[in-house]
């Protein structure tokens, strides 16, 4: 028996944790709060002038799987002057133990409490986030309102795709960064260190922040609604926003989102943070562009995020390679909105295959159109007896999918599915959209007639050159209308408007001939519901947030957690009318809560869209022909292309 | 050619539990750049077997890994390029060769060394030494195992191959491996329990560290995992 321990190992001085070492053994999961990770950044504290900390607000693994985040966190860390650390919420286990222990919330580097910190930056990438940043909020000790902060607590900021629409979220965060995050924050860092060392008040800097170009602080900006003593002109703009305008004549009416114009020639975070738990996305990302070129109508992403910017090839070779080094991830995937519209996508798909596939290196390929490049390229890195091909058709007929602008034609789908069947897939997967503006009996049942003619179509190859029998899985989730769409100004339909369209469909597939090869799901109607009012809220919803996060709700993206009663009884409560948001139909006159943000893509252009949207007309891709939606006033990606 | 790599898990990575050491010792290959071989098909996976798991909380400075390779750095250098691309509190050992009939790889395993102790380095109560030695004289020492198929008891004494109390940690030897494994809260419990008046079993402030694992050799005792393989001095790369 050995006797003769290293003491230097066993007695080790464990790094400093801030939650005591029982308690992280009883709950699930320990390493999502021990910070410590391969490629992390690991500053000495005092070292520094600004800490930041960035937050996605979810779980560890989902959050570790974000890039946005890789990307900011790699940018501060470049500087020796701040040190940015991270912080996830805490799963429900942990949440219940650290308020009973007083344990307040934590970087995960540093173990220091985030009221240390002088900035708390928040991601907001979906609606069913919100009461979770209450969480962190609350746990971290920071008052919830931006209003009861004083100059000890962090900065607030928020971000990411769900700022877009900011204004449910607005009594909370200090500043809203529109848009992308590579332009401005080492401006603010410089602005922020320089009035702080100039001992300058939190409502100075704050005042100073908002004349940064991008930047919106809530609490310099005041809304007034119609109501009994300031009716509205019209019927229709009933209890709507009457006027938003700043409180001072130094900040900008509008806010114009921040977007980097050379996709080549910025940060990329290519020593990403490896988790030592597996992350829902357990493998390096390369962002090969940004933006999309499609307009399909419904996409939020697709307007907020124009014009399409490509990387350049040579660029994402490089910062392949250096991913894959770093990292030792066994995977890479290729991250875009639509990545066969890429224009190198061939060129380095090939390149990455040639010189990755020897060393057991993976490539995924998602949101790819099928066609018989994509399908080589599929055969060439999964296995087909056990993958699938997947379409997003999104509507059942040609007539909706004109409304919607989804440019996929049933022959597209056909034909794919086809060369898939023949190449050897069994296996289509199909997503759809239920609720969609204009949408009749005749598009809910042209889904399962959809599904059926795939169906016959692999039934179309020789018995004895099938591999057994077709799977054709369909999903269905509910349309919910987003600001800054052509649709934005649309009626949602109410729970059981959702429920019956799914009992029609459902129905419909149990009459098809092939209908044992086919199966069909659909989402949750609760969840949908909520989405919308948050999505399209406007300040009035924030009390229902609060009411909902006092009641015991987070982790509502989560519907184990999902407590459906709790938030209508919220709405209640607050007296907040859910068909004030989500079902009534919005005039193109009425001011939106989200109007003062300026995404380039003008409201014209909307309108514009809405109008053909009703005709059933389609809008060309930006590729083919611009469609003057007014982004080009940024002069970046395609718009300059074109001009060229 | 078959390698063994020796290496000690310890600090805030005690919260990291098998299945993800296993994920971080296949990203640190190909970090370090280590010569791996990988299986064939459509997912290719390194060829990699790993010891006994460790308990989560639990430090080691004798943990091992098996790889097969194509090629090989020289022990100094392999464990070099390795510790570059560790965090703190994983550190590599060691690098060896097998021999080539060295057969079954982990199934060998028959013993592990551990170190048990009280959070703090608290001493342990004055009569623990002469219980101790009560307990191993007992006829038998029976121990009640919570498995998923419900509650077992198994007489241990027999699987307490060697112990050595002090004032303030026990050096255990117990049986280990996939025949019969003895954890080492399983013992140390099992002895508070026998004296319920006197101990108290410590709960999550007892700390264990393992120090080693053993394979049977020839002549009926122990041998390291790690001295059944070769040190490479000069490997084919460099």
């Amino acid at each position: 028996m050995k006797t003769n321990v290293n003491e230097a190992i066993a007695f080790s001085e464990k790094r400093h944790l801030a939650v005591p070492e029982e308690i992280l053994l009883s709950v699930e999961k320990p390493a999502r709060y021990i910070g410590n990770e391969v490629n992390a950044a690991l500053k000495d504290v005092n070292s520094v002038d600004v800490l930041f900390c960035m937050c996605f607000p979810d779980v560890y693994e989902i959050g570790m799987s974000h890039l946005g985040i890789q990307i900011l966190y790699d940018m501060f860390n470049r500087r020796e002057d701040v040190y940015c650390d991270r912080v996830y919420s805490p799963w429900p286990d942990m949440d219940r133990v650290m308020r009973e222990h007083h344990i307040p919330l934590f970087g995960v580097e540093s173990q220091l409490p985030i009221k240390k910190f002088d900035f708390l930056g928040i991601t907001l990438q979906y609606e069913m986030c919100y009461t979770n940043v209450l969480q962190i909020l609350d746990l971290s000790g920071i008052p919830i309102y931006a209003k009861d902060r004083t100059e000890e607590d962090p900065i607030v900021v928020g971000g990411g795709p769900c700022s877009y629409n900011p204004e449910p979220l607005a009594p909370f965060f200090d500043f809203f960064y529109m848009g992308e995050g590579e332009t401005r924050y080492y401006e603010i860092m410089d602005l922020y260190k320089e009035m702080r060392a100039a001992k300058k008040s939190r409502e100075e800097i704050l005042h100073a922040i908002a004349k940064v170009p991008g930047m919106y602080v809530p609490a310099f900006y005041e809304v007034e609604y119609y109501d009994e003593e300031h009716p509205a002109p019209d019927p229709l703009l009933d209890n709507t926003i009457r006027s938003f305008k700043p409180i001072y004549d130094d900040i900008p009416k509008k806010i114009r989102k921040e977007i980097v114009k050379d996709m080549s020639d910025t940060y990329y975070p290519n020593h990403p943070i490896v988790p030592y738990i597996k992350a829902t996305q357990d493998k390096v990302t390369l962002e090969i562009q940004r933006g999309c070129i499609r307009g399909c109508r419904f996409c939020q992403a697709g307007m907020i995020y124009r014009p399409v910017r490509e990387r350049s090839l040579k660029f994402l070779k490089e910062n392949a390679l250096e991913l894959l080094t770093s990292t030792g991830h066994e995977e890479i995937t290729l991250s875009s909105l639509s990545s066969s519209d890429y224009s190198h996508l061939e060129e380095l798909v090939n390149y990455l295959i040639d010189t990755y596939k020897d060393q057991g290196v993976n490539i995924s390929l998602p949101s790819l159109r099928i066609d018989a490049f994509s399908l080589d390229v599929m055969s060439k890195v999964q296995d087909i007896r056990k993958s699938s091909v997947t379409f997003a058709p999104e509507a059942g007929t040609q007539r909706l999918r004109n409304v919607i602008n989804k440019g996929l034609t049933e022959e597209d789908i056909i034909n794919g599915s086809g060369q898939a069947f023949d190449a050897g897939w069994t296996r289509v997967k199909l997503y759809f959209m239920l609720g969609l503006p204009t949408e009749t009996v005749d598009d809910m049942e042209g889904i399962p007639i959809l599904c059926n003619k795939i169906a016959a179509r692999y039934y179309e190859i020789p018995k004895e050159k099938r591999n057994g029998r077709v799977q054709i899985v369909a999903s269905s989730s509910f349309f919910v209308p987003k600001p800054f769409t052509p649709f934005q100004w649309v009626p949602m339909c109410t729970k059981e408007e959702f429920l019956d369209r799914a009992r029609i469909v459902r129905h419909k597939f149990g009459e098809m001939l092939n209908s044992k090869s086919m199966k069909y799901n659909w989402h949750e109607a609760d969840l949908t519901v909520l989405e919308g009012v948050l999505a399209r809220g406007d300040r009035r919803v924030a009390d229902v947030i609060v009411k909902a996060y006092e009641k015991g709700c987070i982790f509502d993206a989560w519907s184990e957690y999902y407590k459906n009663e709790v938030w209508m009884e919220a709405f209640d409560k607050c007296g907040v009318s859910i068909d004030f948001y989500n079902t009534r139909e919005r005039s193109t006159d009425e001011l939106l809560p989200w109007d003062f943000i300026d995404t380039g893509v003008s409201k014209r252009f909307l309108i514009r869209e809405w109008e053909k949207a009703q005709r059933a007309e389609v809008t060309f891709n930006c590729r083919k022909q611009c469609s003057g939606c007014g982004v080009g006033s940024f002069e970046g990606g395609i718009c300059v292309e074109r001009k060229n | 050619m078959n390698v063994r790599i020796k290496f000690a898990k310890y600090g805030s990575l005690v919260y990291i539990g098998h299945l993800d050491v296993m994920r971080f010792f296949q990203k640190a290959m190909r970090r370090a750049g280590i010569p791996i071989s990988y299986t064939g098909g459509y997912s290719p996976h390194q060829i990699m077997s790993f010891a006994q798991p460790l308990g989560l909380g639990m430090s080691s400075e004798g943990e091992y890994v098996d790889i097969q390779v194509y090629d090989t750095f020289s022990t100094e250098e392999s464990v070099r390029r390795l510790n570059e691309v560790m965090t703190d509190g994983m550190r590599v050992l060691d690098y060896r060769e097998l021999p080539e009939k060295a057969k079954g790889g982990m199934s060998v395993i028959a013993a592990a060394d551990y170190m048990l102790w009280i959070d703090g380095r608290e001493k342990f109560s004055a009569q623990a030494k002469q219980l101790w030695e009560d307990f191993l004289n007992k006829p038998e020492i029976l121990a009640t195992k919570e498995s998923k198929k419900g509650e077992t008891t198994l007489d241990i004494k027999p699987h307490i191959l060697e112990s050595q109390m002090e004032e303030d940690r026990l050096y255990l030897r117990v049986s280990t491996g996939s025949a019969i494994n003895i954890k080492p809260d399983l013992v140390f419990r099992t002895f508070c329990e026998a004296y319920p008046d006197q101990l108290e079993y410590p709960g999550n402030k007892l700390r264990i560290h393992r120090i080693d694992l053993y394979a049977d050799d020839e002549n009926g005792g122990f041998i390291s995992l790690n001295d059944m393989g070769t040190v490479v001095l000069e490997g084919g790369r460099s």
